[in-house]
């Protein structure tokens, strides 16, 4: 089995327009969440998000980018760039054909749908842009990334919901790990803060008017988030061979399913991933310092992950830091796990244990170490993402310090 | 007006559990007669519709949601207020008037 190394990463969301301006953001525990700006915003009844603001497409893209590209493929595109400008690649011959991008989204081009859907059914149009199809498709942005990097080799999207991310980047993983590829593009994008978007949240009654609190006693519910993260995973003796800088090393991926309910997570199905995920990284329980958790702020989840890892980890729970970085970034549904990562990494790499801002109360139900707060400085060698999705799919990475 | 109330919530909290109307007693709790947080959700959305009124709810902290639930009772009471402040001439607040406006 080959090794897996990552040697880019790039991101923008509404903490940072890189992935070092988010880093930062992360430790210094800065909210990125604030008041919702979208068309018709006095018509939600939740009205903040974590959404990335003051972007301009124009300064990017020129018209006909602009015109092929939905914002969930323009933040790809961003993240991509900078992930890929890192690693120093470049994609041709053998190498070109055989690199392939996989990326989780849960929605795929919703400001496309929500834009064409006002302008039939509001504006009663009855004609569209040409482009509306090869601009909403889930697989628009991967695909965009492949013929901007001439990548070639195993390429698609994964839509598990909250979870997409994280099956994405275990796929990219597996492709690595096996041999079929030494180089995989990978992560995540969701923009969903659309009126559409926010109204569909707004109707299962989870969402918070104020505030992400992920573990406090007081959480009342999830805030959404948008923007992308993308990483370059390399089989290591490519990336040690090339001199490339390696950030972590991936050495574990668990999957699995609850089969139980479509919308209440399972402690027992998260645990059985943790420990799926432990086991395929070949590391004992002990060994991990930092969980970067789904953390959604639910009551629903953050009780019942806190019961699977205490559950998963025995005694050693209470020794490890967990944390939810969701508190200032939202949930960026298909692409949390992608922006969370970045949070993983920089546990391993800087030493930087990026806190749960928003903490006020503590709760018995949620009895961990969740860094409130304020950053912590710690040295870790082992981190875990969690990503547990509505529809009962569980995702768990591991990573471990270069 | 309040046996009205009474007849929809019933009707609706009756198809939500699957039973007929007569099977749903004042006094029974959502779990009493097998309705899950999904079907509570549900509900208070058929009786937003039904009402054209706003009920404050967080499926995270149903008890702070200032909305009772705690019986049929309870929920028909609840809505009987709501039905009065919001449709009783003052005239629903900016915030909450999401369902009847769109």
């Amino acid at each position: 089995m080959k090794r897996v190394a990552i040697t880019g990463q790039g991101s923008i969301n509404a903490l940072g327009r890189t992935a070092p301006e988010t880093l930062r953001a992360m430790a210094e525990g800065r909210c990125g969440i604030g008041p919702l700006q979208v068309r018709d915003v006095e018509r939600l009844s939740v009205q903040i998000g974590g959404q990335v603001q003051g972007y301009d497409p124009e300064a990017e893209f020129n018209r006909q980018q602009i015109a092929l590209y939905d914002r969930f493929t323009q933040f790809t595109l961003l993240a991509a760039r900078e992930a890929i400008a890192q690693s120093g690649l470049t994609f041709a011959g053998e190498l070109s054909a055989e690199a392939g991008v996989v990326l989780g989204t849960a929605a795929g081009g919703m400001e496309t749908w929500d834009d064409n859907f006002r302008s039939v059914y509001e504006e009663g149009k009855n004609r569209v842009h040409p482009f509306v199809v090869p601009k909403l498709m889930n697989n628009a942005a991967a695909s965009h990334v492949s013929m901007e990097f001439n990548l070639k080799g195993p390429s698609f999207t994964v839509a598990t919901a909250c979870a997409s991310s994280n099956h994405a980047m275990g796929q990219a993983f597996h492709l690595i790990r096996s041999g079929a590829s030494r180089v995989m593009v990978t992560g995540g994008s969701e923009a969903m803060l659309t009126f559409g978007g926010v109204k569909a949240w707004e109707g299962l009654r989870v969402m918070s008017k104020d505030a992400c609190r992920p573990f406090s006693a007081n959480r009342n519910g999830m805030v959404q988030g948008e923007g992308a993260a993308v990483f370059v995973f390399e089989e290591m003796e490519h990336a040690k061979s090339r001199g490339a800088e390696i950030l972590a090393e991936v050495i574990g991926f668990g999957m699995a399913s609850d089969a139980s309910d479509i919308v209440m997570p399972s402690a027992k199905g998260a645990a059985r991933t943790m420990a799926l995920a432990l086991r395929d990284a070949r590391v004992n329980s002990d060994a991990v310092g930092y969980i970067n958790a789904h953390g959604t702020g639910t009551a629903a989840n953050d009780k019942t992950e806190c019961a699977a890892v205490a559950d998963t980890f025995g005694a050693h729970a209470d020794a490890l830091m967990i944390s939810s970085t969701k508190s200032m970034h939202g949930h960026l549904i298909g692409a949390t796990g992608a922006v969370e990562l970045l949070a993983c990494i920089m546990a391993l790499r800087e030493g930087v244990i990026a806190p749960t801002i928003g903490y006020q109360e503590p709760d018995p139900e949620c009895a961990l170490d969740v860094v409130p707060n304020v950053a912590r400085e710690a040295q870790v060698d082992v981190a875990m993402s969690n990503a547990f999705a509505f529809g009962g799919f569980n995702a768990v990475l591991v990573l471990r310090r270069a | 007006m309040t046996e009205e109330v009474s007849r929809r919530v019933v009707e609706i909290i009756a198809e939500q559990a699957v039973l007929e109307p007569s099977d749903v007693t004042m006094d029974a709790t959502l779990e009493d007669l097998g309705i899950d947080s999904l079907g509570l959700v549900e509900s208070i959305f058929a009786i937003e519709e039904a009402f054209d009124i706003s009920v404050p709810f967080n499926a995270n902290a149903p008890e702070e949601s200032g909305f009772d639930i705690s019986s049929v009772a309870a929920i028909v009471a609840a809505v009987e207020t709501l039905v009065a402040d919001q449709k009783g001439g003052v005239g629903p607040s900016p915030t909450q008037s999401d369902t009847g406006r769109a």
